[in-house]
């Protein structure tokens, strides 16, 4: 088991990613975090913390997309987690959805459908802290922690201090 | 979580918060601009229905309509059962029609667990009231409601005293209620005229009471089951005005309860009998808010039997 990313790694990832968002959005009035759960959620608090220590605060939530995921029947059903909007809502702003492992895309795909029924922002973006390709959908991320070549047999572990007590990013063998 | 619910006692206490956490999730998606969601595109529920009901057959139809399964009602009146169809005959034709899950609800106790142990169906069974016996998601949806009430007590109802008043002899909610109840750690006190208890209740983990009036003020909920005029063919009580006087919530009764204290009542309602229409209608009144939650927990326990794999999924 090797470590691709320690704690300082992801801050610096995590605050190179605040800085693309304030440039790609020309400030960010109506720009919005949307974290997936779990550890999609402690990112966009993450970014929002960082945002803020640079003079911008952004409406941070999160957003649970267990209920619009196609691969239900694949596994025993998972148990729901809140979606929280901030107050503002998503209608005509520039969500960011921020999660921590891009792969094959699916979540995101089911992130995209569960964003529909809440209403309809103006832009979509998508940070995530690691792309380790393999997707089986026409998907990519705006801002990107590291890309990650890896072998699909490999599977990657994102470790946060908020649930799993350190920040590393590792790559566990084949399964 | 066993993959049918037939009485409280499949389910853990770790299931039933599960259950109850799953519920508020949905109830916060379907407050949203979009009640509908596709969890259960393509399964369907067949709600079997040999006994009257308003509340619980809508709630579920609702329940499933919400996750996107396609749903047929089944009632007894106008079908072959009244032709003299068996149920084996009855649950033979809905595996030939493929239900992924059957929500029954039957005026013989432990037709539930025939219908699941018999090998008629590959189904999931939940149960939605069989004879006297249980009511399973009538008391998850009970229990949501507590929770909603007394916020800080969520998921853990130790400090809470509760009530359930009149007809426990032939009150399927009432078996359901006190078996979760107590799995959630509530102090549940039973009252009724001695004529209304069951044989053995001596055993149940509860308190007996024959007098409403004694401790009323002591209680966090109260639970008022209705008088199942249907049944009353053996001389329970003297007469209904003498039971009105004696276990009715009237208003005299509701000043004497607790301030924070609510009222519960799994309808139908005989307004006049076991709760005046003053006590039903109050603000202390959770009976309406019940009707809502029934939806949300029952989408909750659909979910969390058929929004996975099924178990010949799995194997496959």
């Amino acid at each position: 088991m090797s470590a691709i990313l320690e704690s300082a790694d992801i801050d610096r990832a995590l605050k190179r990613i605040s800085h693309e968002i304030i440039e790609r959005n020309h400030g960010l009035e109506s720009v919005v975090l949307l974290g997936i759960p779990t550890r999609g959620a402690f990112l966009a608090s993450r970014i929002g913390e960082i945002l803020k220590s640079l003079g911008n605060e952004v409406p941070v939530g999160t957003l649970d997309i267990t209920m619009h995921r196609d691969d239900l029947r694949l596994r025993p059903p998972r148990p729901l987690v809140a979606t929280l909007l901030p107050a503002g809502g998503i209608e005509g702003k520039d969500v960011v959805l921020v999660d921590d492992v891009l792969f094959s895309g699916r979540t995101i795909r089911a992130a995209l459908d569960a964003l529909g029924e809440l209403g309809r922002p103006k832009t979509v973006q998508l940070a995530v802290l690691i792309d380790r390709g393999h997707r089986e959908l026409p998907i990519r991320a705006d801002y990107v922690g590291k890309n990650l070549p890896t072998s699909s047999t490999e599977s990657v572990k994102v470790s946060l201090r908020e649930v799993d007590e350190t920040d590393r990013v590792e790559i566990t063998g084949v399964r | 979580m066993k993959n049918q619910l037939l009485s409280i006692n499949d389910l853990t206490l770790e299931d039933v918060i599960g259950i109850l956490d799953t519920a508020t999730a949905l109830e916060q998606i379907t407050n949203g601009p979009t009640k509908k969601l596709p969890t259960l595109r393509g399964r369907t529920v067949v709600n079997l229905f040999f006994e009257d009901s308003t509340r619980t057959r809508i709630s579920f139809e609702t329940a499933a309509k919400r996750l996107s399964a396609d749903v047929i009602n089944f009632s007894a009146k106008g079908s072959s059962v009244s032709k003299g169809e068996s149920l084996k005959d009855t649950a033979q034709t809905l595996q030939a029609m493929g239900a992924d899950a059957v929500v029954i609800r039957h005026g013989a106790s432990g037709a539930a667990q025939r219908l699941a142990d018999s090998g008629w169906i590959n189904a999931t069974v939940i149960n939605a009231g069989d004879g006297t016996h249980e009511h399973p998601t009538q008391a998850l949806l009970d229990a949501y409601t507590i929770a909603k009430s007394f916020p800080e007590h969520s998921r853990d109802f130790t400090s809470l005293k509760i009530a359930i008043v009149g007809d426990i002899l032939h009150s399927r909610v009432a078996r359901s209620n006190v078996l979760l109840l107590s799995k959630l750690g509530a102090k549940v006190t039973l009252i009724a005229p001695p004529t209304l208890l069951p044989v053995g209740v001596e055993k149940w983990p509860v308190t007996i009471s024959y007098d409403l009036d004694a401790e009323l003020e002591s209680f966090d909920v109260v639970m008022m089951l209705r008088i199942q005029l249907e049944r009353m063919n053996n001389f329970y009580f003297p007469s209904e005005r003498e039971y009105a006087r004696r276990y009715g919530l009237n208003e005299a009764r509701l000043r004497c309860m607790k301030k924070t204290s609510i009222v519960m009542h799994p309808g139908p309602m005989n307004r006049g009998l076991e709760i005046s229409a003053a006590s039903a209608d109050s603000s202390r009144s959770v009976i309406i808010d019940q009707v809502g939650n029934g939806v949300v927990t029952r989408m909750a326990v659909l979910y969390l039997l058929l929004g996975g794999a099924s178990l010949s999924e799995v194997l496959s």
